[in-house]
């Protein structure tokens, strides 16, 4: 009946077990997409239970309202659970499949990359680029280059992104070949908006209008609107990228932009938004109740917003000192925490915005091919 | 023996009212003492409340509670169309079969308009019937995440506006004096006696008090499991009693539905019900068919079945499945018993295989011949059940002001009850879903404005 105290048991069977209980329950139907995917099953095959681990966003709304949380003798912890789930089904979709053992470690591993490829960047530099040129005081168009070469940059971060994304969508599609419906491709169009604006609105972190058990007991909203800080953030290095890109490209200009620019502009307050996000998502990881997380969990959001931290930072010093001596070690530094970061990313947390927006997809086609069963009170 | 002050610094406490002396206390931390306390603070008095269970497992009933039955006259976004008072009081006319206390029920259900905009007002969260997956219903409102997440919210408030909170701490003796009430709390087994200017109880029913359930329902009382909170034991309700309160109710009846045998023996709620009777065949232990599982199809049938499992032979009995049927069946908490044959289903279920081969016979004969369901598609399924009990009928007395009626005929105007143990007064049979928590918000609020009335007067 109970979660047998010291026998070990694998986080989907125990997920099952719980997922069973919900479902004969269905209290928490309006917190989150998880609970209306589940009415009226009778069962929970390997797939269904690593798609709603996926779906659940670590709200824990579940956990407070939970009558049959410990120390019922039902024992039931469904954050928790569903976020050992997590952890298990990213380790398996991991690809290539040889990250999975850096995935299990990505702490270590992220910090050994990110410091060889940053510190290689700068013996590489320090070496090869000539001191009054690396130190050297640079305002005209095309500087960066003058310290890190066009061609060496491009090739160092365009190769390291496309690693990232072709691992990271491998991955995904991997998961999607787990999860995914057979359903014609008439339904998946009809799915995507709902799914879309699931994805873009981060409504199931919402907590069905009131708040999220962010930190605790008490309802708050912080997680998603720091996370909308964050990915608002990112947009906008990403949109300053693109565009210096253009600008390189189309009219001719080389890097540094003047301040009152696209590239720099858009750079600036992404870097800071995304700072600003990041500290309120670590601020809420170092608060929150520790009883409905997996701690491996929280050590795999720690890196991944150690990472981004790091990007943003050091973004944002090439900006502040690029009319500075320090300019040149400052891009160097930059550009070798971005391509250490874009080497890690496919055994980090960065999955989980794929894999969920997979998650919700699915949710969004079962939703039109078989609607939820209702579920009555007492 | 003189008794220790309270300590309001107390580890197990919350910050509040000056403890040896205070206007109001609320003895009770479900939905009903928490509405007293709110209500009674709000009014200006000073408020401690004490809930015998530890803070883990606080709120009593309204844990296991889902949604609550509102007179209204127009859609919100909680609830659809209209459901006037006077179906609300026909309804409860219906089920209680004229059984009820008119005037206190009609001050209740009054009450019940205003209580979803109280609960919002208190923080707790409605579901929209736009989320989720709601059954309509145009009767009751959803508690969005159900009654602890209400509880939750009211214990917050309470404790916002400054009502003082001790745990684990039991009502365990009741004096009503001239000007005052004197009561004894319990903590660790140690005493603390404090002055109340007015006490409001509402610590529940006696359901999970096994010397309660064996006067009540006899023999079937050792088999019955206790579907909600463990700490209902009835102490409340016989300081009441003890203190001159007037009875309510009927003896012997309660609210009795099947639960799956393999759950806890207190405290199971909604997930240990079983509800697809009406898909298979009951049977007691030696394979017998218990009743027609298809006579009565309302949501009202699981009442019936309660005390049917209840009289069968060790207070036993099981639901069989074929496949079909479970698969209309709702889901359930624990796995059904299942096996490829009838015999292994038996077996399994320790039921007598021939018995229940026949039974089996003679439903699909039935089913053959005058349309029905039979019990055909392998593998088949089983549930082993037991009665379960939500309430018993009966508690004390009270005016529509929730003030206790005395034996002696007058009213006791300091003591008020309210929530489960004073139930009875308007539902002295029957069951209407979604009442308890209506009755025991609306009649916990009524008690605390009046208490605080009474004691800052």
């Amino acid at each position: 009946m109970s979660r047998p105290a010291d026998t070990p048991i694998d986080a989907a069977t125990e997920a099952e077990r719980l997922l069973r209980i919900c479902a004969a329950c269905m209290y928490c139907d309006g917190y989150c997409a998880v609970f209306p995917a589940i009415a009226g099953k009778h069962g929970f095959p390997r797939a269904d239970i690593e798609h709603l681990a996926h779906l659940c966003h670590n709200c824990r709304g579940c956990w407070y309202a939970c009558q049959y949380a410990p120390p019922h003798p039902f024992a039931v912890n469904l954050p928790r659970t569903l976020a050992e789930v997590r952890q298990e089904s990213f380790a398996r979709h991991v690809r290539p499949r040889w990250l999975a053992g850096a995935f299990a470690r990505n702490g270590r591993v992220a910090v050994a990359v990110v410091s060889a490829v940053t510190l290689a960047a700068l013996a590489l530099v320090l070496i090869a680029v000539p001191p009054e040129i690396l130190f050297g005081v640079h305002t005209s168009g095309g500087a960066f280059y003058r310290v890190v070469p066009w061609g060496v940059m491009t090739a160092a971060a365009g190769l390291s992104f496309a690693w990232a994304v072709v691992a990271v969508a491998a991955a995904t599609v991997a998961f999607w070949r787990t999860i995914g419906p057979r359903a014609p491709l008439r339904i998946v169009l009809r799915a995507l908006p709902a799914a879309l604006a699931d994805i873009v609105t981060l409504r199931n972190l919402g907590g069905g209008g009131h708040g999220c058990n962010d930190t605790g007991e008490k309802l708050s909203g912080e997680r998603r609107a720091s996370h909308h800080v964050l990915v608002a953030g990112f947009a906008l290095t990403v949109l300053s990228t693109v565009s210096a890109a253009l600008l390189h490209h189309v009219t001719g200009a080389p890097a540094p932009y003047p301040i009152v620019s696209l590239p720099v502009l858009a750079g600036t307050l992404g870097g800071v938004l995304m700072l600003v996000g990041i500290a309120g998502l670590a601020a809420i990881e170092t608060r929150a109740d520790r009883e409905p997380a997996a701690p491996a969990e929280i050590r795999m959001n720690i890196v991944l917003l150690a990472l981004l931290a790091a990007t943003a930072a050091s973004g944002l010093a090439v900006l502040g000192l690029r009319a500075t001596a320090a300019m040149g070690l400052a891009l160097t530094l930059h550009l070798g925490v971005v391509v250490g970061t874009f080497l890690v990313l496919p055994a980090t947390k960065m999955l989980h915005a794929p894999f969920r927006a997979a998650a919700l997809l699915r949710a969004a086609i079962d939703r039109l091919i078989a609607p939820p069963r209702r579920s009555g009170g007492e | 023996m003189r008794l220790p002050a309270l300590c309001p610094g107390c580890g197990h406490m919350t910050a509040g009212a000056p403890l040896s002396e205070i206007d109001v206390l609320v003895a009770g931390g479900a939905a009903a003492g928490l509405c007293a306390a709110i209500a009674a603070r709000r009014a200006g008095a000073t408020v401690h409340l004490v809930e015998s269970a530890p803070r883990a497992l606080r709120g009593g009933n309204t844990r296991h509670a889902r949604n609550f039955r509102i007179a209204h006259d127009g859609p919100a976004p909680w609830v659809p169309d209209a459901y006037p008072a006077d179906a609300f009081l026909n309804d409860l006319l219906r089920v209680t079969e004229h059984a009820t206390d008119d005037p206190v029920a009609r001050r209740l259900i009054d009450g019940s308009a205003d209580l979803p905009g109280f609960l919002i007002d208190n923080g707790v969260a409605l579901q929209p019937t736009s989320r989720g997956v709601l059954p309509y219903s145009r009767r009751t409102a959803f508690l969005l995440g159900g009654g602890k997440a209400m509880i939750n919210a009211l214990f917050a408030t309470a404790v916002q506006l400054g009502v003082g909170v001790s745990y684990d701490t039991a009502l365990a003796g009741l004096h009503v004096e001239p000007g005052h009430c004197t009561a004894e709390l319990r903590r660790d087994g140690s005493l603390t006696r404090i002055t109340a200017r007015a006490v409001v109880v509402a610590t529940g029913g006696d359901q999970a008090d096994r010397a309660a359930l064996r006067r009540q329902l006899g023999d079937a009382a050792d088999t019955v499991v206790v579907r909600g909170t463990p700490h209902a034991d009835g102490s409340g309700l016989r300081l009441l009693l003890a203190a001159g309160a007037a009875a309510a109710g009927t003896p012997g009846l309660g609210h009795l539905v099947p639960v799956d045998a393999r759950g806890p023996a207190v405290d199971g709620g909604i997930v240990t019900r079983i509800t697809g009777i009406p898909y298979g065949v009951v049977v007691d232990q030696h394979g017998r068919r218990v009743a027609d599982e298809r006579a009565d199809l309302r949501r009202t049938h699981y009442a019936q079945w309660g005390p049917r499992i209840a009289a069968c032979p060790e207070g036993r009995a099981a639901l069989v499945l074929d496949h079909d049927g479970l698969s209309r069946a709702a889901p359930t908490a624990l796995p059904p018993v299942s096996a490829p044959t009838l015999a292994g289903l038996a077996a399994a279920l320790a039921i007598d295989p021939a018995g229940l081969d026949a039974t089996v016979r003679d439903v699909n004969a039935t089913a053959e011949a005058r349309g029905g369901r039979p019990i055909r598609v392998p593998p088949f399924a089983g549930y082993p059940l037991v009665a379960g009990i939500t309430f018993l009928h009966h508690g004390v007395a009270v005016d529509a002001a929730m003030r206790v009626r005395l034996r002696t005929g007058g009213i006791a105007d300091r003591l008020l009850a309210a929530g489960g143990i004073m139930a009875a007064t308007v539902l002295r049979r029957g069951y209407l879903a979604g009442l308890g928590v209506t009755l025991a918000a609306v009649s916990g609020r009524i008690a605390g404005e009046e208490a605080a009335r009474v004691a800052t007067r």
